[in-house]
Formats: structure tokens, C-alpha cells, sequence
């Protein structure tokens, strides 16, 4: 049972303006059977002076549910327009002496439906329904179209910056590994395309390069990096997918005419943007040097013997890719080389 | 005002007598019963007799067959890891959709770590399997079939032995999860085909942080907890010994009730589901009503949401669930009643009532006093009802 309030008690046990307002001029109506919870907030409204003279409600839900719904006609009659749209459902909460966290949802159930009905008496529309399934935080009210588009959007990679950018997650938490799903998949159909662009850029650039007959080229020569795709599964994929070594912009087109020196500093700026986070985990990686297209690296610290060393280096390796924009290859050398 | 307690799938109350059968345990016999001196002689042969309380209960052929466990999870989680790793040719699982979260978070996990493909098996509006479904699934490629014995929301019994006889011609394990049936229903595990069982204390008047694992002789059998040589080295740890009593005798006390479950308690049970029936409208009953554990009662009351009906029950003095004790925390539907495609109206009304032994007549005639016309309240302010009331006044009320 949840650990409610006195006043939420009260407002559930002795709900106030409930019922049906038949001189209603602006209803808001949120929620869904299929939800668990629905509100009907009617206002009566003075056209004139816009003070919300009366409201009811009508709620279908859970205890917190119905005494929100309840806390929100106290909070509006005696309201100007103006006043009630400042509410907001931490109001609510506030003014039932707080919700417990997995319920806060219907305090921003109360927010919605007193917005919908603001916005029906201005005559505008203003729908806040979410798709079936699609809730991911009930306690904030965000759905997965919302943080699809932030991690899009942000380049998101951990489930603290979504909740950083949508709130998704800062509540009961129960929807963590709910959001850690969709930001791995949204990261890997990011990835996807990406590599969709790179193979399509370096079709275009050996084209653009053809080289004379009898001429060979190194680079082409070599054996192609390994690029892991989506459909095979490696390990910690998730970790990998939401990893900061994740490139964070589409491949630009294939660098021409890039000078040692400006390929030299991108090079730089890249691995030493990404030792940050590899600090972080007690590791790090030094460049040691740039030979044609070979990046020559040094691994330290915990990424020594690591096992996710290879998707580290495979990490930076589509980094530097994606930042320069022609085909490299991060070898790790030194005393601490793990000999790719 | 007394209070009423109608949530014993959840948990029961420790039988006094099982209470003062533990506590010596606890003073004057605390050796260890893995020590060779007379200190751990007389708790070693203790823990030995609550075994074959457990045997008698479970109508097994071996007392060694009974593994004891902290509960009903744990010989969950041991009885399906215990068979991926005892058949490493064979990397599927079958379950269904309503079973425990200690199955099903355990064969989502496999499942999404790429260690073993599952089959979850749908079921009926009445709870029943799609035997259709199972057969289909059943393959040798499947290392373990695991399937509740009776469902603790609904109490919808499984027809486990033919289940179990279904999955041994394909030479799969066959688990099944007895939490809710041990103690109610009769279950005689001897030449059955079920290879293993799991069981909790609490449930059937016992002690918490105790169960049990049946694991039939001759079943390859790899542990989940690895320590000492405790339970013939097949789950490490020094023995709960006052648990174990406590669970022997629990056993010993449901056997010698289980009459009494099938008889007064399902006699309460039905009183209670006519009357609720007869006095409120739009209500359904949840599970296969011909099969069924005596004890359990799920209804649901369309247009109203079932945490507000329990608020108002709590108030009254009735303690009741939503549900799944797990789950309550959650604010999803039951996956059970999802997965039974209970309709949309009455899918978050869902009340459990589960009897015991320690109910008496008069908890029904309390509920069926205080409950009508909390719905009826809630309904009332409901912005649904009004119409629905329209809809329903020309059908028949389900009874």
C-alpha cells in the first residue's frame, strides 16, 4: 500500500467537487480506461473578469488520482485564467503534502487536464494523449516519441542525459531499463545509417581516386577494420551503442585536400575528447603517432586487458571516421599494445 | 474493529504451532546440523524429519529429493539455470504468460542475454493454457518446460501431470511452480512425470526466507548456489534451521488441513463470490471457475480502479489485493489479466480476496456488507460509468 499523506487521505476519502457541473464552460479531459486512470475537470469560467468561478471533477483511478483531481478544483476556483495556467503538478503535489514518486503521474494528469480545459475556453486545442504502451514515464508523463527525439536530437548516450533533457526516469526510476532499451535502439539505427554513409562515401571516394592501371594502394589492400553491425550480436553491445565513443554526427563527405597538420589536430582533438570518459572508467589512450592512414595509439590504465578494449578501439577508430572523413585505422601499440 | 485478512496467496500467517516448533532452534538446539558432534547430531536428524514432512506433502518417492531453498524464487531461478546447464545440446525454454515474475523476469533476462529462446505460451479467457500453443513449442531443442501449477492471481489450475507427460516425449525437463498449489490441492509427485517443484513456506502457514526445490532422483541436477556439501552439495549454505522446521511443520499441518481448504475455506470462498455477484452489476470473475484453487477469488469491477476499492477496504478493516503482491507496486496492469484479454472496462479493477484456514464466516459476511457500496461510490464519480450504466442495463449481469 502506498505510503500516502493525511491530506491525500482526506482528498480521497472525502473527495471535494466531485461530480458533474452542469454550468460547465471549459472541460478538460484526460486519461483513458485503457490507461488505469482518466479525469474530467469542467470550469465554469466569468467571460467577462476570467476567474474560475466553480469546478468538478469526475476521476477514474487510483487514490492519489482522484485526490489530485480533487486538489486541482481547491487550487483554480477563485482563480484568474491568468493564475490557474501557472499551476503546474508539482502545485498539485504541494498542496496534497506530496505524492510518493510512483505516483506522481496523476498530479500531472491533474496539470493536463486543468491545461486542456484552459486551452478548450480559449478555443484552442491542446491534447495531451499518449499512445497506448507508449508511457514510458508515468511519474513525468513522457512517452517514447519524446525520448526518441531527445536522444536524436542530443545525440544522447546514457540514460542520465535523457533524464537530464526530458525528466524521463527522475522519479519512481521503474522505467530505467524501459529508457536504456530505447536508447539502444535508438543508437544503433543511428549507427546503422552511419555506416550506410560511410560505405557510400568510401564507394565514392575510391571512384573519385580510381587509380591508374598497374598502381596499387595500401590502404585498399589492407583488410577493411572490422564494423560491427546491428544484426551481429557482439558483446555489451548496449554499453558499446550508448558509449561517448559512439560518433555523434553523420559522416561528413570524404575531407579533400586536408593538409598532415590539419588531419594531425582532428586526430588530436578527437582522442583527447574521448580520453575523458576513458578516465572516467580508470583508463586512458595517448596518441603515439599518425602513419598514412594508421592512428598508432597507446592504451594505459584499465583498458589494459579490458575486454571491451576492441570495441574501445573500434570505438575511436569510427570516431576519428566520422570527424575526418576518410578511412582510418587505430592500431594500439607500445609496451601495452594488445597486437590487432 | 477487527481486521480482516483476505490476502493469503500473498502471504499467510506462521501457524502458532509451527511458530513454537521453530524457537528451540533458535536456543537450546542451535548446533549446526552439518556438525559431526551431538550439538549438530540432534538438529542434523531435525532438519533430516522436516524433510519427509516435505515428502509426505508432496507425495515424493525420496526424501533426498528436497532440496531446501530461501523460497519460492530461488528454486525458480535453480530449477531453469540448473537444466540450461545440465542439457548444453538444448538451449530453449517453454513457459507461459501468466506465470510468477520469478519465471518470467528470470526467462526475459535469458532471453535478452542470448542465452536461451523462450516460448511463452498463451492462455484462454479462463486462464487455461493453449495447449495448441504448448504442443507446438514443445521440440528437442527445448531443455526445460516450466509452468505454474496453479496461478496466484487467479488461481486457474494447470492440468500439470498431462503438461508434464506432454514435455517428457520431447525429453525436455519439466518444472513446475507449485507456490500457490502446495497445501491447497493435492499433489502426488511420485511417478509423475515432474522433475522438479518449487514451494514456499509462507504460503502454507510457514516461516518467510524458506522453500523448497523437489529434484527427482535421477535428474541431472547443477547448483545455483555453490558452497559447503549442505543439501548433498546441491545448494550451498549453512542450513536455515529454524526455517526448516518451521517448514517441515507447515507441511506436516497443510497436509492435515488440506481437507479443510477444499472443503470450509472453498464453502467461504463461493458465499463470497455468489453474494458480490448478485449485489453489484458489471462485475466479473478472473480465472477458470471449475478449476480452481478453493481459496482464491478474483473479481473485477468495471469503471473503477482497484487500488481506490482497496484504499476504502483498508479503511473498513478488509485487507485485500489488486493482484500479485510483487507486482503491486507497479502501476501496469496484471500481466495475467492482459494476457486472459480481460476486457478494457474491468482490466485495472481486478480485486483478489484469498482465504485461509484462519478465516471464519463472518470476514465474508463483513466484505459483502462493506464492499458493494464502495464500488458503487466510485463508480459514481467515475466519468465513465453514467454511460456504461446506459450500455449495460440491457444485458444480462454475468453470474
Amino acid at each position: 500500500m502506498w505510503d500516502y499523506s493525511e491530506k491525500v487521505k482526506e482528498h480521497f476519502f472525502n473527495p471535494k467537487n466531485a461530480g458533474v457541473l452542469s454550468t460547465a464552460n471549459a472541460v478538460g479531459e484526460v486519461g483513458a480506461l485503457a490507461c488505469g486512470d482518466a479525469l474530467k475537470l469542467m470550469l465554469h469560467i466569468d467571460p467577462v473578469t476570467e476567474i474560475i468561478l466553480d469546478a468538478r471533477f469526475q476521476a477514474y483511478g487510483c487514490g492519489s488520482a482522484i485526490a489530485s483531481s480533487s486538489a486541482v478544483t481547491e487550487l483554480v476556483i477563485g482563480k484568474t485564467l491568468a493564475q490557474a495556467s501557472a499551476i503546474g503538478s508539482r502545485d498539485i503535489a504541494n498542496h496534497l503534502g506530496g505524492l510518493p514518486v510512483e505516483k506522481m503521474h496523476c498530479a500531472v494528469m491533474g496539470y493536463e487536464a486543468l491545461q486542456s480545459a484552459l486551452a478548450a475556453f480559449r478555443g484552442e486545442a491542446r491534447r495531451f494523449e499518449h499512445e497506448e504502451g507508449a508511457l514510458v514515464c508515468r511519474c513525468h508523463g513522457v512517452d517514447e516519441r519524446v525520448i526518441e527525439g531527445a536522444i536524436r536530437e542530443h545525440q544522447l548516450t546514457s540514460v542520465e542525459q535523457v533524464t537530464a533533457r526530458t525528466m524521463a526516469g527522475s522519479g519512481c526510476t521503474t522505467c530505467y531499463e524501459r529508457i536504456e532499451d530505447i536508447l539502444v535502439r535508438v543508437t544503433a539505427e543511428a549507427l546503422r545509417i552511419q555506416e550506410a554513409a560511410q560505405i557510400a562515401a568510401e564507394a565514392a571516394a575510391a571512384q573519385a581516386k580510381e587509380p591508374a592501371p598497374g598502381t596499387v594502394t595500401l590502404l585498399a589492400a589492407r583488410p577493411r577494420p572490422a564494423q560491427p553491425r546491428a544484426e551481429t550480436p557482439r558483446p555489451a553491445s548496449a554499453v558499446a551503442a550508448s558509449s561517448p565513443l559512439t560518433p555523434s554526427s553523420p559522416l561528413p563527405p570524404p575531407s579533400a585536400g586536408m593538409t598532415n597538420l590539419k588531419k594531425i589536430r582532428l586526430i588530436e582533438e578527437t582522442i583527447e575528447d574521448l580520453r575523458v570518459y576513458l578516465r572516467k572508467d580508470g583508463g586512458d589512450c595517448e596518441l603515439i603517432d599518425v602513419d598514412g592512414s594508421n592512428v598508432l595509439v597507446s592504451l594505459t590504465g584499465a583498458c589494459v586487458g579490458c575486454q571491451m578494449a576492441s570495441v574501445t578501439v573500434s570505438g575511436i577508430q569510427e570516431r576519428l571516421i566520422a570527424k575526418l572523413g576518410i578511412p582510418m585505422r587505430v592500431i594500439p601499440v607500445g609496451r601495452n599494445a594488445h597486437g590487432l | 474493529m477487527t481486521a480482516i485478512y483476505l490476502d493469503n496467496n500473498a502471504t499467510t500467517r506462521t501457524d502458532p504451532s509451527v511458530v513454537e516448533a521453530m524457537l528451540p532452534y533458535f536456543s537450546e538446539s542451535f548446533g549446526n546440523a552439518s556438525s559431526a558432534h551431538s550439538f549438530g547430531a540432534s538438529v542434523g536428524e531435525a532438519v533430516k524429519a522436516a524433510r519427509q514432512q516435505l515428502q509426505a506433502l508432496l507425495g515424493a518417492a525420496h526424501d533426498h529429493e528436497i532440496i531446501y531453498t530461501s523460497g519460492g524464487t530461488e528454486s525458480d531461478n535453480a530449477a531453469i539455470l540448473s537444466a540450461l546447464e545440465a542439457m548444453p545440446d538444448r538451449n530453449e525454454i517453454v513457459t507461459s504468460k501468466v506465470e510468477h515474475p520469478a519465471i518470467l523476469s528470470l526467462c526475459e533476462h535469458l532471453e535478452k542475454t542470448g542465452r536461451a529462446k523462450v516460448h511463452f505460451i498463451g492462455v484462454d479467457k479462463l486462464g487455461q493454457l493453449d495447449i495448441e500453443a504448448y504442443r507446438a513449442a514443445l521440440s528437442d531443442k527445448v531443455a526445460i518446460v516450466s509452468l505454474m501449477w496453479a496461478n496466484n492471481e487467479t488461481g486457474t489450475i494447470f492440468p500439470i501431470e498431462g503438461l508434464a507427460e506432454l514435455a517428457k516425449q520431447h525429453g525436455a525437463l519439466f518444472h513446475t511452480d507449485a507456490v500457490q498449489a502446495a497445501g491447497k490441492t493435492s499433489i502426488v509427485l511420485k511417478d509423475s512425470a515432474i522433475d522438479m517443484l518449487s514451494l514456499s513456506g509462507h504460503k502454507l502457514h510457514g516461516p518467510k526466507g524458506i522453500g523448497a526445490l523437489y529434484v527427482k532422483k535421477g535428474v541431472r541436477f547443477k547448483p545455483l548456489i555453490r558452497g559447503g556439501h549442505q543439501e548433498r552439495a546441491r545448494r550451498g549454505g549453512t542450513e536455515n534451521v529454524p526455517a526448516i522446521i518451521g517448514l517441515g511443520k507447515a507441511a506436516e499441518l497443510a497436509l492435515a488441513h488440506m481437507a479443510e481448504e477444499q472443503g470450509r475455506v472453498k464453502e467461504m470462498r463461493d458465499r463470497l463470490e455468489k453474494a458480490v455477484l448478485q449485489r453489484v452489476p458489471n462485475c466479473l470473475v478472473n480465472g477458470d471457475r471449475n478449476d480452481r484453487l478453493p481459496n482464491t477469488l478474483n473479481l473485477a469491477f468495471e469503471y473503477v480502479e482497484s487500488e481506490a476499492i482497496l484504499l476504502h477496504l483498508n479503511r473498513a478493516g478488509v485487507a485485500a489485493s489488486s493482484g500479485s503482491a510483487c507486482t503491486s507496486g507497479s502501476m501496469e496492469p496484471s500481466h495475467v489479466l492482459k494476457a486472459m484479454e480481460v476486457p478494457e472496462a474491468a482490466l485495472h479493477g481486478a480485486v483478489r480476496f484469498s482465504f485461509s484456514r484462519d478465516n471464519q464466516a463472518s470476514d465474508v459476511d463483513r466484505v459483502i456488507e462493506t464492499l458493494p457500496p464502495i464500488v458503487e461510490k466510485l463508480r459514481e464519480m467515475s466519468p465513465f460509468w453514467a454511460d456504461a450504466e446506459k450500455k449495460t442495463n440491457d444485458k444480462p449481469v454475468f453470474a
